[in-house]
């Protein structure tokens, strides 16, 4: 029996996974299903066909570690528990919003639960996400730090220069590489010469490891291992690479197969091996059906809320500009 | 070279067609142009206008690039030093700051820093979004950063017209020009003549004359200017509508002359007011007119914080031909009126609808 059918029998977190992986679909799933009606008033990078990253890491992580991440962050918002009720009020433009209307689906923020916020600039967190762990590290606190971000960002210079500085200084961060192939519509091979993310990391001095196959509790697996070592402080930052498929358009609640740069039959073997289903056949029928019933209860109060909750008004236009104690 | 076109062979096209036009003529009329930029070459063509000019001139001179503006910034301004002539496309302004070092301190500076040995042709096309939740980071109006800065020159075409004639001009342009493009003036459709021809640096046009207040209305804003003029119109009151298209060099003296003649200017930028285009232009008015009588003078611009997303706030972050006219209105018949015309559904503007 190998390592991940041995964790099956941990039925505990083959709920919780599954739960989280569930609750992400459905919430991004109405996110899509309610676009056309126009509350949204905002750009949605939907991370449909993802969201066994972000679950796998997340549910290994401490309730005070910390994430840093990217516009498509509804995933890893909702997986490191980021308050679902804030975050559709947020996409709703209201003031119950996790950022009070004013960031919107790019810029989701749950401070509390250790969600330091997304950007949407490419591999703009990734510095700062090392720069936190550079201050636990100072701190002598066993917390540690992930950064999220896509295979386009490690084109970016600041990507080589924070890896750089983080294995220099052996800072608590974990580089989790969301390797979806694409970045909008071009293709990693028509931007890299070699498509080697991790070979390019490790001559930087740090360990860095490829999961193929998106399994969730492979994920789950080796983030609990990183974050034991980083916390026992010997290891220096470590970068994995989760290889996975974007099923939705890069923004926005459709598909984009119709644009011909790729085809439905390119993602096939990721759709038909959904993390989502995987998991949902591992547990008993019963016990599934309340869980999903739960999360369905969730996300309709929480749209219903969203509704509900008002504008901002006027003079919330000038507030937080500048740091209000 | 000059900007008059024949009449004969005008037809009416969208700005997203006058700049794939203007870009495809200086392509096939010079060999040295290039066009790069992430997306240049994927199914949306950067919102159409590069569309088709890869199959034209081949991958060698148009091509998408990495996620790498910094090093495709330099490597554009090697390319320019090698004698060719880049287009470098951003689809959006907030992602040039990624490039700033390299335009700053290199493509600026090489003419001078190297005493004429060097020059550096380059354009940099960036759009400017706004609504349906851009955000932050996604509707920055950021080119007073460039026209600080010499060396660079910086051009916010608000026309099809102009769009195609300042891109022609930049492309000829043997320095580095920032070509500013703003996401809701895609839509806009006018008149531009097949022929080519150029809109050169330093010259503003006097869009709509008029006699009691002078609106000089920037990139998107523009819009809203001529919008505004037609509710004072309705109000009785005569402004005149200048767009400065160049904003470096920028034609001082066409806004001086127009705010003389009318007493009364309002400067409406599409970005903060803070050492903003606004601010520049008010300062030269101020200093044209120093020792005579002045003009009466007021800017406009983004409210100053970061733009918001939520509709409710972001009405309240833009000027707006409602807003102008407003303001227009108040200098003209002193203090605060109270005025705020009525939307009128003609002169709605355009809401964008996402996704984006
Ligand atoms: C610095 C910067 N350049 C360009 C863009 C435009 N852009 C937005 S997402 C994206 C693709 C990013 O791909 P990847 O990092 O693989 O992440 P994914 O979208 O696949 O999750 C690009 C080019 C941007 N947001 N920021």
């Amino acid at each position: 029996m190998n390592e991940s059918a041995m964790r099956l029998h941990d039925a505990a977190l083959v709920e919780r996974l599954y739960r989280s992986l569930y609750r992400i679909r459905r919430v991004e799933e109405d996110i899509a299903r309610r676009y056309p009606g126009n509350d949204i008033k905002s750009p949605v990078h939907l991370s449909i066909g993802q969201e066994a990253i972000a679950v796998g890491v997340c549910e290994a992580l401490a309730p005070d570690d910390v994430v840093f991440g990217t516009y498509r962050g509804h995933a890893m918002y909702l997986a490191k528990g980021g308050d679902l009720d804030r975050m559709i009020a947020e996409l709703f433009g209201r003031v119950d919003g996790c950022a009070r209307g004013k960031g919107g689906s790019m810029h989701l923020v749950d401070v509390a639960r250790g969600v330091m916020g997304t950007s949407a600039v490419v591999a703009t967190t990734i510095p700062n996400a090392v720069g936190y762990a550079y201050a636990m590290k100072l701190r002598r606190e066993p917390r540690i730090v992930v950064s999220f971000f896509g295979d386009g960002a490690t084109e970016e210079g600041v990507f080589y220069e924070s890896i750089n500085f983080a294995a220099l200084k052996r800072v608590p961060v974990l580089f989790v590489c969301e390797n979806n192939g694409w970045a909008i519509h071009t293709h990693q091979r028509q931007r890299q010469a070699t498509l080697d993310i991790c070979g390019r990391v490790r001559a930087f001095g740090m360990d860095a490891q490829r999961i193929e196959d998106g399994d969730v509790f492979d994920i789950h697996g080796t983030v609990a291992a990183a974050a034991a070592r980083m916390r026992a402080g010997d290891s220096g930052p470590l970068f994995i690479e989760c290889m996975t498929s974007r099923w939705r358009e890069h923004v926005g609640p459709g598909e984009d197969f119709e644009l011909g740069f790729r085809s439905r039959e390119d993602e096939a073997r990721w759709i038909e091996d959904d993390a989502v289903a995987k998991l949902a056949a591992l547990i008993p029928e019963r016990q599934r059906a309340a869980v999903d019933a739960a999360v369905h209860a969730e996300i309709e109060n929480a749209f219903t809320r969203a509704a509900a909750s008002p504008f901002p008004d006027a003079d919330e236009l000038h507030r937080h500009v500048f740091h209000e104690r | 070279m000059s900007d008059e076109a024949s009449p004969m062979s005008v037809r009416t096209l969208s700005y997203v067609d006058a700049i794939r036009e203007a870009t495809d003529r200086e392509m096939a009329r010079d060999a040295s142009v290039l066009l790069f930029g992430l997306d240049v070459d994927d199914p949306k063509a950067i919102l159409g206008t590069t569309q088709g000019l890869v199959a034209k001139y081949g991958p060698e001179r148009v091509f998408g690039t990495p996620l790498s503006e910094d090093a495709m910034t330099g490597a554009a301004i090697g390319m320019a030093l090698a004698g060719l002539r880049p287009i470098h496309v951003h689809i959006r302004m907030d992602f040039v700051m990624l490039a700033m070092n390299q335009l700053v301190n290199m493509a600026a500076k090489s003419s001078y820093m190297f005493g004429g040995q060097q020059h550096v042709p380059l354009v940099v096309r960036s759009i400017i979004g706004k609504s349906w939740g851009q955000g932050a980071q996604h509707s920055q109006g950021l080119y007073p950063f460039f026209m600080h800065v010499p060396g660079l020159k910086v051009v916010a075409p608000s026309t099809p017209y102009d769009a195609k004639g300042c891109m022609s001009a930049a492309v000829r342009d043997d320095n580095p020009v920032m070509f500013v493009e703003h996401r809701i003036l895609y839509y806009r459709q006018g008149p531009v003549p097949e022929n080519d021809y150029q809109v050169e640096p330093g010259r503003a046009r006097i869009a709509v004359a008029g006699s009691d207040v002078t609106l000089v209305g920037i990139s998107y804003m523009q819009l809203e200017c001529l919008r505004a003029q037609r509710y004072l119109e309705s109000v009785g009151v005569s402004a005149e509508v200048i767009d400065p298209i160049w904003l470096a060099p920028l034609d001082v003296d066409t806004i001086v002359a127009s705010a003389r003649r009318t007493g009364r200017l309002v400067v409406v930028d599409n970005g903060w007011t803070t050492c903003g285009a606004g601010a520049e232009i008010l300062a030269a008015v101020g200093e044209a007119c120093a020792g005579g009588p002045a003009p009466s003078m007021q800017r406009m611009g983004f409210a100053p914080v970061p733009c918001p997303t939520t509709p409710s706030l972001e009405a309240a972050f833009y000027p707006n031909a409602r807003t102008i006219a407003a303001c227009a209105y108040d200098l003209v018949h002193g203090g605060a009126q109270g005025w705020l015309p009525a939307e009128r559904d003609d002169l709605k503007s355009i809401e964008f609808k996402g996704p984006f």
